[in-house]
Parts: C-alpha cells; structure tokens; sequence
C-alpha cells in the first residue's frame, strides 16, 4: 500500500474546566489509507472531537495535541491558518449531522455549493453553475434546475443532507470526514444517501472517516472500524470481523442493540465498572 | 374492551390532509407499534389520539369512551404521551421534582412528596436528582424523568413517540427495557411509533404500517421476525431496514 492519505499518533484534545482540565481524546492513533473508515462510540466517548480536531476546528480554550498529525505530507498542527483554509472544504471536507443546522439559510443551494468551487478554484460563473448541476445530478436530485434555486427550508431532511454531500464533495477532497451523516434521516432515505456517499467516494477514490454510533451501520458500510470509549481507542477490527470482537464494551455494545428477530425479553445493559479501571 | 380505538380518522393540518381513513383497534395491555418514513402520519395520529391535532374527523374512543375536542382532564389522567426528544420537551428552567408534581398539581391530587421520589424510583431515577434542572442530566436520564412525567396520573394509556431515536444504543437498551417492565408492572397500553424496526420487535405485540397517511398492512410481531408481511410496501420497508447499505 501507498503512503497513508492521514496519519495520526497520540491526539489529545483537552478542555480547561473550573474544576481542572478535562482530557476528552486522550492519545488516539490511527492511520487513513484510500479506504472507508468507521469510528463508533457512544455520545461523549471523543468521536466527533476527533474528527473536527483534523480539521483543527477545535475552539480556544480547547486544546489539541499529537505526536503526529500529518495529511498528505502536511502537519496540520503547525500550518497557518492561511494553509488551513486552503485545506478544510478543498481537499479534506466534512459532512454534519442534521442538513438544517449546516445549511446557510439564507442563500439559495445552488449558490452554496457553487461557493465552495469559487473559493477553492476560480472558475467563470457559468461554469460553476454548470458543475454545480452536474453534482446535483450524481446525489440523484431529480430536478436540479429547480433545487438550484431552492432555499434549504423547502428541501426534506434527505435531500438537505444530499446537499450537504454535494457540497462537500464539489472540490473533490482527498477525505471526507462523516459525521453521523444519516442519523437525522429515515431508514429508507438513509440506504439510498450512503449508497450514494459509497458511489462517489469509490469512484474518486477518496478516503473516508465515518463517524457514528450505529455499530450495524458501520459494520455494514465500513472497512474498517475504531471502537472509542472515553477518549480512547478500545478496539479496532475489520468491519466483517465485528462479531469476534474481543473487548468487553464492544461486546456489550452489539448485544444492546435489539434484533430484527428479537426474541430475548430484556436486552442486556453495559456493565461499565467491568472495564472502568482498565 | 379495546383501549385504544380508532374508527375512519381523517386527519388534517390546515388545508393538508396527512391521515386518511384510519381504522384501528388497540386491545387493552397491548403494545402496538405504528411505523413508516418520516411525513407517513405516524406521528400525527398519536397527537390526534392526546388532544394536540384538533383537526380531525371521525371517531376516537378509549375504552369505549368517545374522545370530545376539548381538552379532557379525565382523559388526559387515562392516556398521556412521551415525546422523541428528551432535550425538547422538558422546561430548562423546571426540576426534576417540579415537572413531576406539576401534573398532581394540576389535577388537584395531593401527595406529591411521596409521589415522586416512589415514581423517580420506579424509572430508575437516583433521588438525588430530584432537585437538579434538566441540562445536569444526561439524555437517557430526561427520557427517563419524561416517562415518569407521564406516568404521574396512572394513566392506563401511554402514548410513545419515537422514545429512543434521540439516544445512544447502549442508552436505548435501558429505557426499552424500563418501558417494558412498567408495562408489565402497572398494565399498561403502547402506542409505539417509530421507524426503528427492531425496537418493534423486542416491545411490540402487533404493528401497523403506514404509508402516505393510510395503514397499509396490520401485522403480527411474529410476521416482522420471520420476514411473513404480506404487502409489498411493508416488505421494502423490512428489507431496507434489514440491509441498509447493500445496494
């Protein structure tokens, strides 16, 4: 294999409290390959800090540490804001959890999206609007010349978060970073969006980090998954291998999701004082 | 005696008719799942039922009990509603034991003092947080004090709407299992709606699936487990949710 797209050691994001520090991601390493990745974890397990942490979106006073945080020969800890800007949305991009809150809401979608081309590359109007429709197009919105013009409040959850992924993916970003990208949507809508996220990443050989806390759907969707539990890394495996997982939160995490063929007449709850000293 | 029946409902809001021609019959101490995507009129239906869409047509009765439009404090005492989002439907600036005691209160029933730490205790609640305010306690935990909420005036009806869409798996686990045991414990009547299948599998006796504001297969929970619906739509519905990504 080439030489990974991201590689990171011993992140650490910290947060002063009145009550002393906090360390909320505390020494994660893991490298990001032309692949798919999923980091699974529960609310407040440091998933979602890790990944805006890449992008260095982590507000004073918090704070970010790492042995190493390089993309594509970059460090991202030490490059300027001004290098920063050059990367977020150009070549690594973010998808957000719900398309309402992420969304502009007073700029049509069609100017949304064609504003991430105007920064990043600068292209006559026409043509922006032209690739802006193409885009539409490949996240199957049926009638781009009139979603063009739509503001995001008249769009459904899942053509929002269709807009979203076009807008993230108009650059062509080398990662795109998931974050819950489909937990606000309906099962049926959520097929149809990651199949689509699945198309256009394989396509354009992107890497991607997907982060989550639905185990099925990562498991479903990923090559390779991350466990997080309070801040660190417990497990990591192949997303086929899940069931052998060998970590008792991992374990207790897939057997407290019910089944379709439920049967079992309470589901089993983590027991966290087992792994808690650990 | 049915708990819960439903009898040719039209549903509306303004001039948009979202439920169309609804029949449904809900035996007592059952719990009965109604699901579909999003904008099926699942959820409108359950607020049709405790009173928050007045604009309906129809007949709605509980326990043999025909609903009236107004507002019903006898009704409200025999069926209440929990809500999706534990972060939304709690007042910030009201405790744990205010909100408990604010139905008592309202009914004129005495007894708060005891009544709440014995329902705190009955949610799995720690009395401790009896005076704490809603953003001191975690999702599950305000899921746990809006189920005790509505639990207050012994209802015999419990109306859920989407109760853990808004909470982590491992979180999901325990209040599944807490409505389950109340239900057992205090015999109680579900309404259960979501999208979430699985959940309907583990806590559903029967389930309706609906589609564009009109049911279109009712079901036992057994056809959910071995994949027997007969409608093609419900089978997408299963199908999709069975295998979400795979195309």
């Amino acid at each position: 294999m080439t030489a990974p797209l991201l590689e990171v050691a011993n992140l650490r994001v910290r947060f002063p409290t009145p009550t002393g520090t906090v360390e909320v991601v505390r020494g994660v390493s893991f490298t990001l390959g032309r692949e798919r990745l999923g980091i699974v974890g529960e609310s407040g397990s440091g998933k979602s800090l890790t990944g805006r942490s890449i992008l260095r979106l982590i507000r004073k006073p918090g704070e970010v540490t790492a042995d190493r945080l390089r993309f594509e020969g970059i460090d991202l800890l030490s490059a300027s804001e001004w290098q920063m800007r050059g990367i977020r949305g150009a070549r690594i991009s973010m998808v957000m959890q719900d398309p309402k809150f992420s969304l502009n809401p007073v700029m049509t979608v069609g100017e949304q999206i064609g504003e991430a081309l105007a920064v990043h590359e600068h292209l006559p109007r026409r043509q922006i609007r032209s690739r802006v429709l193409e885009m539409l197009e490949a996240v199957q919105i049926r009638d781009p010349q009139r979603v063009f013009g739509l503001y995001p409040h008249e769009l459904s959850g899942g053509m929002g978060q269709r807009v979203m992924i076009a807008m993230m993916l108009i650059p062509e970003p080398s990662i795109l970073i998931a974050d819950e990208p489909t937990s606000a949507l309906d099962v049926s809508v959520q097929g149809e969006v990651l199949r689509l996220m699945n198309d256009l990443i394989t396509r354009k050989g992107m890497g991607l980090i997907f982060i989550s806390h639905d185990l099925h759907l990562v498991s479903q969707f990923c090559d390779r998954i991350l466990v997080m539990y309070r801040g660190r890394i417990v497990e990591e495996c192949a997303a086929g291998e899940l069931d052998r997982a060998t970590h008792p939160y991992t374990r207790g995490l897939i057997a407290s999701v019910p089944r379709m063929d439920e049967t079992r007449a309470e589901l089993p709850v983590l027991d966290r004082s087992q792994w808690e000293q650990a | 005696m049915n708990a819960i029946s439903l009898r040719n409902v039209d549903i509306a809001y303004g001039d948009t008719r979202v439920v169309e021609d609804l029949s449904l019959d809900v035996a007592e101490g059952e719990c009965f799942g109604l699901v579909g995507e999003s904008g099926s009129g699942k959820s409108t239906v359950l607020r049709a039922v405790t009173g928050l869409a007045p604009d309906w047509t129809g007949e709605i009765s509980l326990f043999g009990q025909p609903r009236g439009k107004a507002i019903d404090r006898k009704f409200a005492a025999l069926c209440q509603m929990v809500f999706q989002d534990p972060y939304g439907s709690l007042h910030p600036r009201q405790t744990v034991d205010a909100a408990l005691s604010e139905p008592l209160a309202i009914h004129g029933l005495g007894g708060a003092d005891t009544r709440v730490p014995e329902m705190m205790a009955a949610c799995g609640l720690d009395p401790r947080f009896r005076f704490r305010l809603p953003h001191q306690l975690s999702g599950g935990q305000r899921q746990r004090v809006a189920i005790a909420r509505a639990l207050m005036l012994k209802p015999k009806i419990l109306l859920l709407d989407e109760p853990t869409s808004a909470l982590d798996v491992s979180v999901q686990a325990e209040i599944l299992n807490l409505l389950k045991r109340l239900r057992r414990e205090q015999k109680l009547t579900y309404i259960l709606v979501t999208h979430d299948l699985p959940v309907v599998s583990f806590l559903c006796d029967r389930l309706a699936v609906m589609r564009q504001g009109r049911v279109v297969e009712v079901a036992p929970v057994e056809a959910l487990r071995h994949n027997a619906m007969t409608h093609p739509y419900a089978r997408e519905l299963v199908e999709k949710s069975a295998n979400r990504v795979s195309a």
